[in-house]
This record gives structure tokens, sequence and C-alpha cells, in this order.
């Protein structure tokens, strides 16, 4: 048990730290923070006295090739807070659901339409897997004009966590965050 | 100087790992070929994209491998230093990349099957392990949907596509039979909690492959008694030739990094 003089300024330390933490934007999609995408897991003091701090990370996708960048970019942000030790925990694993309404709108304004909710992808849910036909899809509403007269051009698009779409009204191209 | 290979223990879990990991691998490495030169350029990213996974899940097992095994190697020894001998993937995996229609048929067979592999190694003894399957059966269930849609897309296509799928079906259906084989090394691994004897994924597995055969147009070809061997080392003369590509540049350069 630390003592409340103690524990004063290490809930300072811990609260700037999360004040710097809640700046960094995600490399890929530097609109929005690692907060808000829900990829901080934790933030901790270190127990062995040094002062340093733990900072929890989980990954989005398995191959995330943005991984290491993130955990460098978590480093040189907390530089000034002494010792840095970067965890990454697996489980619970990552779902979009962590993502913020703060981060679903940014994501919006970008031109990404948000995910949906990730239940639908519930793993150990008996899933039948018969085909989804395209018609039967949920509409995807425009991110930027709106409409629901969107099509899916590709389940994969430029980063693993983003599908690739179209609007049929504005006819533009956009991308959509994919619920997992 | 070259790099001298590396090899690793015989416990039936770092075993059962490693069928695991290198079929993730192994397939990734094949599904990588595609780069830049699948029929179209959504192909190039949904393929990439999917190899990216695997890698990324072949990653976390061979990292997990190496600590069982107590070698003190770390996941890219294990990936660039072990001989073809101590892979562990099943053939269907390392078998040419073929054309488009082989690739996405290999890939529904491998993303079917390792739905239901991840599924019930979610509640696996070990927690790292759950861990990993936690993560990736969310993106296996993406790989899965793609793949269906293009056996339905193919088999249900043109003359050409149509026949192209039913040769495809032809080549890979023999090697799917080592999906379900089962030894030793499964029985430990089931009795020990750490993931199920893969036999008892068959039946489940080739209701669902069959049954989007069927609305492909495609039949569900005879049962054959070929059994391949790849999870006891015993390969086709392909791994080599991809492990030479895959491994040169750290045995010519050991521990070299971008």
């Amino acid at each position: 048990m630390t003592s409340p003089a103690e524990r004063g300024p290490a809930c300072g330390r811990l609260e700037a730290a999360w004040e710097v933490l809640r700046q960094i934007p995600d490399p890929e999609v530097p609109v929005i923070s690692l907060c808000e995408l829900g990829i901080v897991r934790d933030l901790r003091l270190l127990e062995d006295g040094t002062e340093g701090l733990e900072v929890v990370l989980t990954p989005t996708y398995s191959g995330c090739p943005a991984t290491e960048l993130i955990q460098d970019d978590v480093r040189a942000a907390l530089a000034g807070f002494g010792e840095v030790r970067i965890t990454m925990q697996r489980a619970p694993a990552w779902t979009t659901d962590w993502i913020s309404e703060e981060g679903r709108r940014k994501l919006k304004d970008y031109g990404i339409a948000p995910p949906g909710p990730a239940n639908a992808l519930a793993s150990g849910a008996a899933q039948p897997i018969r085909l989804v036909h395209r018609a039967a899809l949920t509409k995807l509403a425009c991110p930027r004009c709106g409409s629901e007269q969107t099509e899916k051009l590709s389940a994969f698009g430029s980063t693993a966590c983003k599908a690739l779409y179209r609007c049929l009204s504005c006819r533009e191209p956009f991308e959509h965050f994919k619920p997992i | 100087m070259s790099q001298q290979s590396i090899q690793v223990g015989e416990s039936p879990q770092v075993q059962y790992l490693l069928r695991l990991g290198d079929s993730c691998l192994v397939l990734a490495q094949r599904i990588c070929e595609w780069s830049g030169h699948a029929p179209i350029l959504e192909e190039d990213l949904a393929l990439s994209n999917m190899a990216l996974d695997l890698l990324g899940q072949a990653r976390a097992l061979l990292t997990h491998a190496a600590r069982l095994d107590g070698q003190g190697h770390d996941e890219d020894q294990l990936a660039f230093l072990r001989d073809e001998r101590q892979y562990l993937n099943p053939v269907l995996m390392e078998l040419p990349r073929g054309d488009f229609a082989f690739t996405v048929l290999r890939n529904f067979a491998v993303s079917t099957w390792l739905l239901l592999l991840w599924r019930r190694l979610e509640g696996s003894s070990d927690a790292e392990l759950a861990a990993i399957a936690g993560k990736a059966v969310k993106e296996a269930a993406y790989h899965q949907q793609h793949a269906a849609d293009w056996v339905l897309r193919l088999g249900d296509g043109t003359e050409e596509s149509s026949a192209r799928m039913r040769a495809a079906l032809g080549t890979l259906w023999p090697y799917c039979n080592e999906l379900f084989d089962s030894d030793a090394v499964d029985a430990a691994a089931a009795a020990q909690g750490l993931g199920p004897d893969w036999a008892s994924l068959k039946d489940e597995w080739r209701a669902q492959f069959c049954e989007v055969l069927a609305d492909a147009g495609l039949d569900c070809p005879k049962d054959s008694a070929y059994q391949s061997q790849g999870r006891r080392g015993i390969h086709s003369e392909h791994l080599g030739h991809m492990l030479a590509t895959m491994q040169y540049l750290q045995r010519a350069y050991p521990g070299g990094v971008w």
C-alpha cells in the first residue's frame, strides 16, 4: 500500500501520461488516436520502483504491419517519463466495438465509413457459412453524401482493417472500417 | 559465412503448434506470390491482406512454439533456419499456387478448416494459444467468406471458369485428407486440452465445404486413399524450392534486418 502522499504524484504522473497517449495518432489512419481506436488497454506504473511506465497495447489484426511503429511512437511520445515498457496483450481480442464515439465521428468526417456492431462475428457463435449475398448486406451510408445507395467493391482494402466501397449517388469511392 | 540450420525438440506441444504455425506461414508465402500478379487490383489487395493475417498468426504461433521448445530461438529463427524436414505443415499448403481457381479453392478449403480449428482453440488450456485463436478466428471468418464468394462465382460462372474449378478440385481433394489425419501428437494435445484432435473436425468441414461446392454447381469428389505426410516432415518436391526463396537472405546474411 502506498500512502496518500506517495499516491498523489503517482496519479498525477499517470494522468499526464494518459494526456500524452491521447495525442498519439494511429499511423495508418492519422485522423484517429490510438486511444480512440481502443488499442491502449492500460497504463500503469512499473512496480520495480524506477518510476517508469508500463503501457499495455493490443494488436488490431494478427499481422498488422503498424504494430512495431505504434510501439515506437508510444515510446517516443513518453520519452520524458523515464523507462517505458510496452506489453502486448492479445486477450481479450480487440474489436471495432472499442472504437470510441468520437473516433467514429472522426473516421466519418475523414471519409471512412465507421464500423457497425461486431457481434455478427462474435467468436464461438454458431455461424452458418451460407454465402451472404451482396444484395442482403446491410446498406452502408456514404460518408460523403450520406446516400445508402452504395456497393462493395472489395472486402479488402488498402489496409487489413478496411474494405472498399463506392457510392452510386455521388459516384465517389470510399473505405469502410470493417467490423471485427 | 552462411547460417547453420536449427532443429526443434520432439515435444508433442511444440509439434502441435508448429503443424498449425507452419500451415499459416507456408500458405501466407504461397498467397503472397500473387502480389502484383492477381487478375484484378482488388484481388491483389485481398490476397496480400489475407497473407498478412496468416503471417501474423504464424508469427504468434512460432513465437509461442519457440518459447515452449526452450532452446532460446525466436520466431524468425524457426521460420528461416529450419530445413524442409523440420517443417510440419500439411502438403496442401505448399502446393504451387496454380491458377486463380486453384488459389481460391485452396483458400476456401483452408479457411473453412482454420475457422473450425481456431474456434476450438479458443478454449485451449494454453492461455497464449487461446488468445492467438481469439484474434485469428475473426480474421478467418473474413477469409472464408471471401473465398466462398469466389468459389461460387467461378464454379457457377462460365464454361471456362467452371472447368478450371473442377480441375482445381481434382488436384486439391486428395491432399485434404491430411487435414484430418490423427496421431500421437493429436492424442497428446487432446488429452492435455491444448487443442482438438484434427480428425474431430472432419465431418463439419466436409459438410461446409461440400455445401458451398453444391451451390457452385460442383460435385464433391469421391474419397481418395492418398495420405500425404507433411505433418511428419515428409513433403512434396515443392516445399524445398519455396524455402530456398524464403530463407535465402537470412541464410546468406545472418540476422540481417531492414
